[in-house]
């Protein structure tokens, strides 16, 4: 009884879905955002990479280093704290938005490039001897190999950093997190935690289970 | 009357005085190599000798340090961009890997080029997609996936996928050498059929035998340059020089 009185307290969790369903819909606008602007600078990136010219590739591979070593608390930080010092004041969910899809961006470059090299360079072969461009042979032939190769780690990178939207919760962006831990404060209940939980596996679990039929759908014996 | 002057044909592939060097490293010296129009020129010798790389130049998926290459009087050598894209259209080539394409049905891969480079209406690159199937004696195979293919039927789509181009020369880049023993003889078929229809043809290859029964002149390297050259009779029937004699003893002794 003690045990159900803690975690799944109905006067509580009464009271506080309403706030906890508006956090769920913060959490999910800022995933999505995130998750299309990392992917599509990642694999922007690692194409321009392929052109193998030097002053692409050396910005390109610092950004990806440092993206992947530094951890997107502290960054997080710095933009939200620091930049006003410079007169620039970015909202809670941009900051959240530019630092997290750079953190997204900086490994889908790496999953992408990786991809990249793993096709055979004979497929590049046949296709410029069938009179293909470099770009309609990069994106015809090799980057889907290339995406195909990278989705398991894709789906894993992105599953992580979307997670970390609960990051903006030290920054006030009304997301799952922060709205539950205040809720928790005000309430005295650690109910509205075990809903954020719940909440967050209402969106992850699906993304999981569909991210193993994206990986189905992808595959094909080489 | 002026009596008709001679008729000098127009080769269809001219190499000239080719040369490529990968560092300090000559892989060729120097070749000189016609290919008339209609006719199948076997290139023969040790590995090593710079066959394949020669093959490579001519439609410059590896750069020649020196010389020129013609096709059909055109510059194949001072072409560079989308200009080189349209050339190479003209010049068929077929891989010892094969390099179907994984992610692509047969149908798509035999569509893809003429769809994207040779900008094809879909209707007219299906039909001749499947058209060259046919041809190779694969048309029952065109929703199939590479993978599902053996080595010998992927050998003859990555045919029909240069040949659907409509190319002006046909290069073979040991076509057979990666085939079971056993699957050897359909693509070694498809080669005789497209030499009957006048096919001209360049070939890198191995299959001696063949070379004896299906080519018009055969192509001696050895070391980056052309040592002899001559109808096969001559070649394997009465061999000059001593590498070209060493050569073909190396070979009939590993074919026993």
């Amino acid at each position: 009884m003690r045990f159900l009185e803690t975690f799944f307290n109905g006067a509580v969790m009464a009271k506080y879905l309403p706030d906890l369903l508006s956090a769920i819909v913060t959490t999910l606008w800022l995933s999505a955002v995130i998750l299309v602007l990392g992917l599509s600078l990642g694999l922007a990136l690692a194409c321009l990479r392929s052109l193998g010219r030097w002053y692409l590739t050396l910005p390109i591979v610092a950004f990806a280093d440092i993206g992947r070593a530094l951890p997107p608390l502290v960054v997080i930080l710095i933009f939200y704290f620091g930049l006003p010092g410079l007169g620039i004041s970015l909202s809670g969910p941009a900051v959240l938005i530019l630092v997290l899809s750079g953190v997204l961006a900086a490994f889908a470059e790496e999953i992408f490039w990786a991809g990249l090299t793993a096709v055979p360079k004979g497929q590049w072969e046949a296709g410029r001897a069938t009179g293909l461009s470099f770009a309609r042979t990069l994106f015809e032939i090799a980057l889907p190999q290339a995406i195909r190769l990278g989705i398991p780690p894709l789906v894993n990178r992105a599953l992580a950093i979307t997670k970390m939207t609960a990051l903006g919760s030290v920054i006030g962006v009304k997301e799952i997190l922060s709205v539950s831990s205040s809720a928790q404060s005000f309430s005295g209940s650690a109910t509205p935690l075990t809903m954020a939980a719940l909440a967050y596996l209402a969106i992850f679990l699906p993304a999981v289970l569909l991210s193993r039929l994206l990986e189905r759908r992808y595959s094909w014996a080489v | 009357m002026t009596a008709p002057s001679p008729v000098h044909q127009r080769p269809m592939l001219e190499i000239n005085r080719l040369e490529k060097r990968f560092g300090d490293t000559e892989v060729l010296k120097s070749i000189d190599l016609r290919v008339q129009p209609g006719e199948l020129v076997f290139v023969i010798g040790p590995s090593g000798s710079g066959k394949s790389t020669m093959l490579r130049c001519c439609n410059r998926l590896e750069e020649p340090s020196a010389g020129t290459i013609l096709l059909d009087g055109e510059h194949v050598t001072d072409c560079r961009g989308a200009a080189l894209d349209r050339m190479r259209l003209k010049i068929g080539m077929v891989f010892q890997g094969f390099h179907l394409y994984p992610h692509k049905s047969v149908l798509d891969n035999v569509m893809l080029a003429q769809l994207r480079a040779l900008k094809r209406p879909k209707a007219e690159a299906k039909a001749r997609a499947m058209e060259m199937l046919s041809h190779v004696g694969l048309a029952h195979k065109a929703d199939a996936m590479p993978s599902e293919l053996s080595g010998g039927q992927q050998q003859r789509v990555a045919i029909a996928r240069a040949l659907a181009l409509d190319p002006k020369v046909m290069l073979f880049d040991e076509p057979t050498s990666a085939l079971d023993p056993e699957l050897v003889g359909s693509v070694l078929k498809v080669m005789r059929q497209l030499r009957d229809e006048g096919m001209t043809m360049l070939v890198v290859s191995h299959e001696m035998g063949f070379a004896r029964e299906a080519a018009d002149r055969v192509v001696f390297m050895d070391g980056g340059v052309v040592v002899e050259a001559g109808p096969p009779e001559a070649i394997f029937g009465n061999p000059q020089s001593d590498r070209l004699k060493s050569f073909l003893a190396r070979v009939s002794k590993a074919e026993e």
